[in-house]
């Protein structure tokens, strides 16, 4: 029995140029679902871009002026781009600043001083902050974060909706993604480094920040600059707390100290979608078309920022053996 | 030429013992003290995480100073039943409307009636042939076609039409608890300073008592206009029907995209496009995977999404289905990657034992390999679930209505979900919201909570299998 299998070549012939029409299909099904994933890039692509043309094809809209101008009234006819994008820049600013030096700080703890204990507690704490909907940070801005800010600085100084808020609110809400992307590429620089430093009679410090920290620093570079495309594109907490105000100035006019203060209110780019966009929105509208073009402007700067991350790894990273 | 080694002392190329001995003492110093600031970072972070699950309980209970327009107890014994004993909620559909024929004008039950009827085979207010009339015009009122209303839905109209609760004041958990004689005060402040605002009701009918804002009258009512009778039982099921969907979706063409990936594609041009647009779609804001429904499945698609043609009637794509595919795209990035990785870590042995019998490469990934996966592939899954739950942007821009009290009667019928509720109440400026968002908030986070332990369990479960 099996020399026949083994030995007619007949067999043999019949099995290999058997065709599989089942495993084909299977196989194409399967590519199908691949395909689904570049047709929904396609898809975002093909309609923000449709919907941008129409809207800059508007009599009123100038390309020249959502690139240039500073002042955002959709009623009045004024499409200028930088108030949103302020709103949105001071936010990501002051969310970066509470974010990186937190979980910076907070991943060389865990990866160079923490007990397996100490971990085991602190890892999954910082989890948990990953499950919470950023709907809940924005009811946590609205009723903890903004009367606190109140409190401390003054009714008068901090506005009910105000960017501060938002900012330290979304950059809590990115501390457990700085510190987890860090914690990474500190544990990835081997231990030979470590050890040949403390040969040298080098303290724990100064092997975590001197050699450590500078072995890891396109990972961690690379995890800061994924956070801040996460605060750009951050939606709930913006849109609660940061106002549905744009802040509109004039260059020269308005003083520094109002364009860039953090106690008024400023609409962020997703905040303007998220507003315009509850309701019943009628199609084909200049409100409805501007949502598209504030969308591909987000969407391009994240995309900027996702690949100049990846761009940080592949160029700087430090292969170790 | 010569290098000539600079004369210079011992000393000097090394610090004496006493240089040594006050240089390591700040080097140690130092090392303690940025070490605890390290610490300290760590600790700020769970403290924030604290802070907030604080203030979502601080705000989930707490009392409230109410006016009863008339008394539930009294409603219940006038039935003949001991108040003590049986709530408003306790008593049956048949009571419930028996006290709202006792207690509203018959307009106003008409109504109601016009808006959904009490029973399905009779009518409470209307008479038979006015409502048949009614429902024969040209644009007929949403009772005509409904299901009738059930006991919560009714106990809710008793509550909004007959005990008309008003809530004075309200406070958080932690003030209550320790100075409830401070809230009072405060509440007898109010009625001093504007005795007006209240009409009639005078400071000793106001009631002081506890309330749990999440409770199981607050999961089972329906959203309501008024915050003394609103629910979350819309949204809830909302929510429900987009996770059903999104998984539905999501899953079998997550996974199978995991599968050609990792066991089918060869390197070449095309899959590696697939892969990097893979990692690259895991970056989008999720906002923009909203406007992709709006535009895509919500218009464009009408015709399919409202379920026209399927012969649902319904006025837009706003529907169920279009929040369960737009979540399913902006999930399936998470599904594939963790499939992937699950798929990664099956050992090539089990392949090549597979290959080596006989079996063709589907009925090798097919009977070897994914069974092995399958943990991991539920890891993804639940992780995409709960994202699903949690998202609110791009269930904004795909239409979810924020006022909507009909519970959802299949894919292609209109919704809302916890999460936009969330955002609805706390967007709203009256203080009696914030505890109802806060109490909503409190349920999402226990829902995903059981889920988390879900995860844990079946991974646990799964794992112990032999491989």
């Amino acid at each position: 029995m099996t020399d026949q299998l083994t030995h007619d070549p007949g067999m043999r012939q019949t099995l290999k140029g058997k065709r599989r029409t089942s495993e084909k299909i299977i196989l194409i099904g399967l590519f199908a679902c691949g395909a689904i994933s570049i047709a929904t890039t396609l898809g975002i692509l093909w309609e923000l871009g449709k919907e941008s043309l129409l809207f800059f094809q508007d009599p009123q809209v100038s390309l020249w002026e959502y690139l240039s101008g500073t002042i955002w009234q959709p009623q009045a006819g004024s499409f200028g781009i930088w108030p949103l994008v302020l709103g949105t820049f001071l936010i990501t600013l002051i969310a970066l600043s509470v974010a990186v030096p937190i979980g910076l700080a907070a991943a060389i703890y865990l990866s160079e001083y923490a007990s397996q204990r100490v971990r085991g507690f602190f890892k999954p704490a910082l989890e948990v902050l990953v499950g919470i909907p950023t709907v809940v940070f924005g009811f946590f801005a609205v009723t903890f974060m903004t009367p606190l800010l109140r409190d401390i600085f003054g009714a008068n100084v901090v506005g009910f909706f105000n960017v501060l808020s938002a900012g330290i609110v979304v950059g809590i809400l990115i501390i457990p993604l700085v510190s987890s992307l860090s914690e990474d590429a500190l544990s990835a620089v081997p231990d030979s480094l470590r050890q040949a430093a403390y040969g040298l009679g080098a303290s724990k410090l100064e092997v975590s920040l001197r050699v450590v920290v500078p072995a890891a620093l396109s990972g961690i570079a690379a995890g800061v600059v994924i956070a801040m495309s996460r605060a750009v594109g951050e939606t709930m907490v913006v849109t609660l707390a940061a106002g549905a105000a744009p802040r509109n100035f004039t260059l020269g006019d308005d003083p520094l100290s109002y364009i860039l203060s953090p106690f008024e209110a400023g609409q962020a780019m997703t905040g303007y979608i998220v507003i315009t966009a509850s309701g019943d929105l009628a199609y084909n509208t200049i409100d409805y078309n501007s949502i598209f073009a504030i969308g591909l402007t987000l969407f391009l700067m994240t995309l900027g920022l996702n690949s100049m991350s990846r761009r940080i790894v592949k160029r700087y990273r430090q292969v170790y053996e | 030429m010569s290098v000539n080694a600079p004369e210079r002392l011992i000393e000097t190329y090394f610090p004496t013992d006493e240089e040594y001995d006050r240089h390591l003492g700040k080097r140690t110093r130092r090392g303690f003290l940025v070490r605890s600031l390290f610490l300290l970072a760590l600790i700020i972070a769970v403290v924030a995480l604290v802070t907030l699950l604080y203030t979502i309980i601080n705000d989930s209970f707490g009392l409230v100073a109410i006016v009863n327009q008339q008394e539930p107890e009294d409603i219940v014994a006038s039935l003949g039943h001991d108040s003590e004993e049986t709530g408003l909620g306790d008593l049956s559909h048949d009571e419930l409307v028996s006290i709202l024929q006792g207690g509203v004008s018959t307009n106003v039950g008409r109504r109601l009636e016009r808006d959904q009827r009490f029973y399905e085979d009779r009518l409470v207010f209307e008479s038979e042939a006015v409502f048949a009339e009614i429902c024969s015009s040209a644009e007929p009122p949403a009772g005509c076609d409904a299901a009738p209303r059930d006991q919560a839905s009714v106990l809710q109209l008793v509550q909004e039409r007959i005990v008309q609760p008003d809530i004075i004041d309200v406070e958080e958990l932690v003030p209550s608890l320790t100075s409830p004689e401070e809230f009072q005060q405060r509440v007898e402040q109010i009625f001093i300073n504007s005795p007006e605002r209240f009409g009639e009701y005078t400071f000793d009918q106001v009631q002081f008592e506890w309330r749990a804002w999440l409770n199981p009258t607050f999961v089972r009512t329906p959203a309501s206009g008024t915050p003394e009778t609103a629910g979350i039982r819309t949204a809830v099921l909302g929510s429900f029907w987009i996770v059903v969907i999104t998984v539905l979706f999501a899953v079998p063409v997550g996974v199978g995209a995991a599968v050609y990936l990792e066991e089918f594609a060869r390197p070449s041009r095309l899959n590696d496009f697939v892969q990097t647009n893979i990692n690259n779609l895991a970056g989008v804001p999720s906002i923009v995977y909203g406007m992709l429904g709006l535009a895509i499945l919500v218009r464009a698609l009408e015709p399919l999404t409202s379920g026209r043609v399927f012969g649902v009637e319904n006025a837009n794509g706003r529907t169920l289905i279009s929040a369960g595919i737009t979540l399913a795209l902006l999930t399936l990035p998470v599904v594939i990657i963790a499939s992937q990785e699950a798929l990664k870590a099956v050992p090539n042995s089990l392949r090549q034992a597979g290959m080596g019998l006989g079996a063709t490469k589907w009925q090798t990934v097919r009977s070897q390999v994914l069974p092995v996966a399958v943990p991991g592939i539920l890891t993804g899954v639940i992780l995409a679930v709960a994202r699903a739950i949690g998202e609110t942007a791009p269930l904004i821009l795909v239409g979810a209505a924020s006022f909507f009290t009909a519970d959802p009667t299949g894919p292609f019928s209109r919704y809302t979900a916890l999460p936009i509720q969330i955002f609805q109440w706390t967007s709203l400026p009256q203080v009696e919201w914030k505890h109802l968002a806060a109490a909503a908030s409190l349920f999402l986070l226990i829902m995903l909570l059981i889920l988390n332990a879900g995860a844990v369990i079946l991974r646990n479960r799964y794992s112990r299998r032999p491989s």
